[in-house]
């Protein structure tokens, strides 16, 4: 059990969480101690608790998205805070008011907590060191999104009991995957073996360099994993020409019942979503026992209560 | 506003006691310069002259004026930017008596009357401006501009600057267009089909950063091509802002072979490496972007051995607000006239170890000598004074106080530099800074 923002090595002392990058180990698994004990409030009758009664916190939601934003408004509520979610448009934003000001003008509303979705890499890194408020990326263009990463993390753990150690591979689109980078970071911190698979057009310059190992041949990627997550392919990038078909592409590195069987017997498999059956995950597999896509949206309420709860006690005390 | 830098008309003056260092006359020792209505009368040791005004320049160092091969002055079209009235300011701020300016106008430099709009604001403003002109019309890579009129103008090279002509059957006829009027191309090398959407150097920093990235081929594949069109061609060509490794040794390669290659360096390749990005501020996007280390040593030792001429500034405004944007959005490009001289003389002079006269040939000599300029580079009697005063070791912290562009996106903000110009004559005019 965590209290005030420690979990007896550590104590939390940023008011944002901007990427997995930044943060060493110990907050990592600070995060997820915490979590831990979040997860235990989604369960109840009353999915309440006042950890942040009075509080305020805005979503800022810059590029479409609807699971995390719910997931985080959700969060928030069981929380006790008092949100508000704004989307670009219909916001000032689009009426040309740059982020700057957009952010003053929140900040002028006397708001503690800024948890925003940017469609540029970077963008929540430029603002916090502007801003009071405590800011947490909600995905920012290709780079992190470190709350889906934590939630990964989090039911690999609570599955596994540990994170060191497991071959957790991931297939699919990861030039383009803010939640493969942020996974990458998060999980070579903890001593995770981790694998990236895909067609070379859909890997990151020198990845490699970062801790991870890249296979070009799904079997051999998945071959004794202990954990597969598989990543969407963005049908918007189609005519990129970074793969011939969809068709092609489910044949290649599409995940198929037959395929996971290389896997340990006991290996999960999870889907930052939302999945194209048929595409990068068979039908049948996305509904299989092993599959533990629904899990991990369950847990991103829990990481989700832990990051803003962990950074709206770093906010007090700079009062 | 900013103060406005004004010049003083120089009547009869002698300036007293300057170590003067000009290898074109190869002069390398104190001496005394004397100029009488704006022009240089001789030079030598304890000169006198009834009436004239002395100046004491004891301990300071007498350079012919800079001269800068890659400008932006965004007029006409984007006078938010810049002007030339602006942009000649930031050029006498930094020691620069002569500005090339890029063709990237609106509408663009591709035909006479442009040159001629251009040329006549910098005379207005006492200030040595020679246009680039464009390869192709609107700097569109299809059709050649008009360059014999273009010439005749005044200006002194062409280049489709960003626009690198793609198509390598046009740019041969363009290129061989250019030759028949005697015009050096300018080449900003780069294929743009592989730097696409990248924001900076393609490397371990970009996938660490989550940002998309233009790789060093992008400039090697480009510089590859048109070597092999000077070979065919034996036009004259200028490598812009050179900034791979590759690029350095294909150049170095085609120099030994004979071929009429220029090239320049920026100053912030030569200072700076895609690390400085980690903070994801814009004012490090620039195209090419930042390299790496490895990039930066190979940018410096093509100086060091010739295969890299001269330094440009590719000096590049944007309102602040332009360059405030989401990373992807913010245009490319750093403002550098203002902080040239002090990053050259800090990384080369006191970095390593370099010769004044290096400094010299690099920044104002060997420009003069690609544009056939023989006014310029060097002193010469009887014509207008265009040098400088500096001092060489005067430690300073650039800020936007030193700016004079009407834009202020440096990436040298808070660099400790050591050297200083501290009076530009321009065209007889003297600016005391």
């Amino acid at each position: 059990m965590t209290q005030n923002g420690q979990n007896g090595k550590i104590k939390w002392t940023r008011k944002d969480l901007l990427g997995l990058r930044d943060l060493s180990a110990e907050e990592i698994e600070l995060i997820l101690d915490t979590a831990k004990s979040f997860s235990e409030v989604s369960q109840r009758e009353v999915k309440k608790v006042p950890a942040l009664r009075g509080k305020t916190v805005v979503n800022l939601f810059l590029e479409p998205s609807t699971r995390t934003r719910v997931s985080f408004e959700l969060a928030e509520k069981r929380l006790s805070a008092d949100t508000i979610s704004m989307a670009s448009a219909g916001s000032s934003m689009s009426k040309g008011e740059s982020l700057w000001d957009t952010i003053a003008n929140i900040e002028a509303l006397k708001v503690d907590l800024i948890v925003m979705r940017h469609g540029s890499s970077g963008a929540p890194h430029r603002i916090s060191t502007y801003t009071r408020c405590g800011l947490v990326n909600a995905g920012d263009g290709i780079n992190e999104h470190p709350t889906q990463g934590l939630l990964d993390m989090f039911t690999l753990r609570e599955l596994k009991g540990k994170i060191k150690g497991l071959k957790v591979v991931f297939v699919g689109d990861i030039l383009h995957s803010r939640v493969a980078r942020s996974n990458v970071w998060g999980l070579t911190k903890l001593g995770a073996e981790v694998v990236i698979c895909g067609p070379k057009t859909l890997i990151p310059w020198g990845i490699e360099e970062l801790g991870v190992k890249v296979v070009h041949d799904v079997k051999k990627a998945i071959d004794g994993a202990d954990a597969v997550t598989l990543l969407r392919i963005q049908m918007e990038r189609q005519n990129e020409t970074l793969f011939p078909s969809i068709r092609e592409y489910a044949s290649t590195f599409g995940l198929k019942t037959e395929l996971f069987k290389l896997a340990k017997p006991d290996a999960i498999l999870m889907h930052p979503g939302p999945i194209n059956r048929g595409v990068e995950i068979e039908s049948a597999l996305a509904d299989s026992p092993q599959s533990y896509i629904l899990k991990q949206v369950t847990n991103g309420i829990a990481v989700r209560m832990a990051v803003l709860y962990l950074l709206s006690g770093v906010i007090k005390n700079e009062k | 506003m900013k103060n406005k830098l004004n010049g003083q008309s120089v009547k009869n003056l002698i300036i007293r006691g300057a170590h003067i260092v000009d290898p074109a006359n190869k002069i390398d020792e104190v001496m005394d310069l004397h100029v009488k209505s704006h022009r240089i009368v001789k030079w030598g040791k304890d000169l006198a002259a009834e009436d004239a005004e002395i100046f004491d320049a004891k301990k300071l160092h007498l350079l012919p004026g800079l001269i800068d091969l890659h400008v932006h002055f965004r007029e006409p079209g984007y006078e938010h930017k810049e002007t030339i009235e602006t942009g000649a300011q930031a050029a006498i701020a930094g020691g620069f008596v002569a500005c090339v300016s890029m063709p990237n106008t609106k509408p663009a430099c591709d035909n006479a009357q442009v040159v001629k709009y251009q040329m006549e604001r910098a005379n207005v403003l006492n200030f040595n401006l020679f246009p680039a002109g464009t390869l192709t019309q609107g700097r569109e890579g299809k059709k050649i501009s008009e360059m014999a009129e273009m010439k005749a103008a005044g200006a002194v090279a062409v280049t489709d600057d960003g626009n690198w002509v793609m198509d390598s059957g046009v740019a041969r006829r363009v290129y061989e267009y250019a030759a028949t009027h005697g015009l050096p191309v300018m080449s900003h090398a780069e294929d743009q089909t592989i730097a696409l959407n990248g924001v900076m150097n393609e490397g371990i920093v970009s996938t660490k950063l989550g940002l998309r990235g233009r790789p060093n081929a992008a400039e090697d594949i480009a510089t590859a091509r048109d070597i092999e069109l000077v070979r065919l061609i034996k036009c004259q060509l200028h490598f812009q802002h050179v900034s791979t490794i590759g690029a350095v040794a294909m150049i170095r390669r085609a120099k030994v072979a004979g071929l009429p290659i220029t090239a320049e360096a920026t100053p912030h390749h030569i200072a700076l490496t895609d690390e400085e990005f980690l903070r994801y501020d814009t004012f490090y996007k620039m195209n090419p972007p930042l390299r790496t280390k490895a990039d930066r040593q190979a940018v410096l030792q093509g100086l060091e051995d010739g295969t890299i001429d001269v330094i440009a500034t590719d000096h590049a405004p944007h309102a602040f607000e332009e360059k405030d944007q989401d990373i992807e959005v913010a245009p490319f490009g750093t403002i550098g006239l203002e902080s040239s001289f002090g990053v050259a003389m800090t990384e080369l002079f006191h970095g390593r170890k370099w010769k004044l006269e290096e400094i010299v040939k690099k920044m104002s000599l060997t420009p003069a000598e690609i544009l056939k300029k023989t006014n310029f580079g060097r002193l010469k009697t009887g014509e207008q004074a265009n040098f400088i005063l500096v001092d060489i070791n005067k430690e300073w912290v650039f800020g936007e106080e030193h700016v004079h562009s009407k834009s202020v996106n440096s990436c040298f903000y808070g660099k400790k530099l050591k050297g200083k110009v501290l009076h530009t004559f321009v065209k007889g005019y003297q600016y005391t800074l």
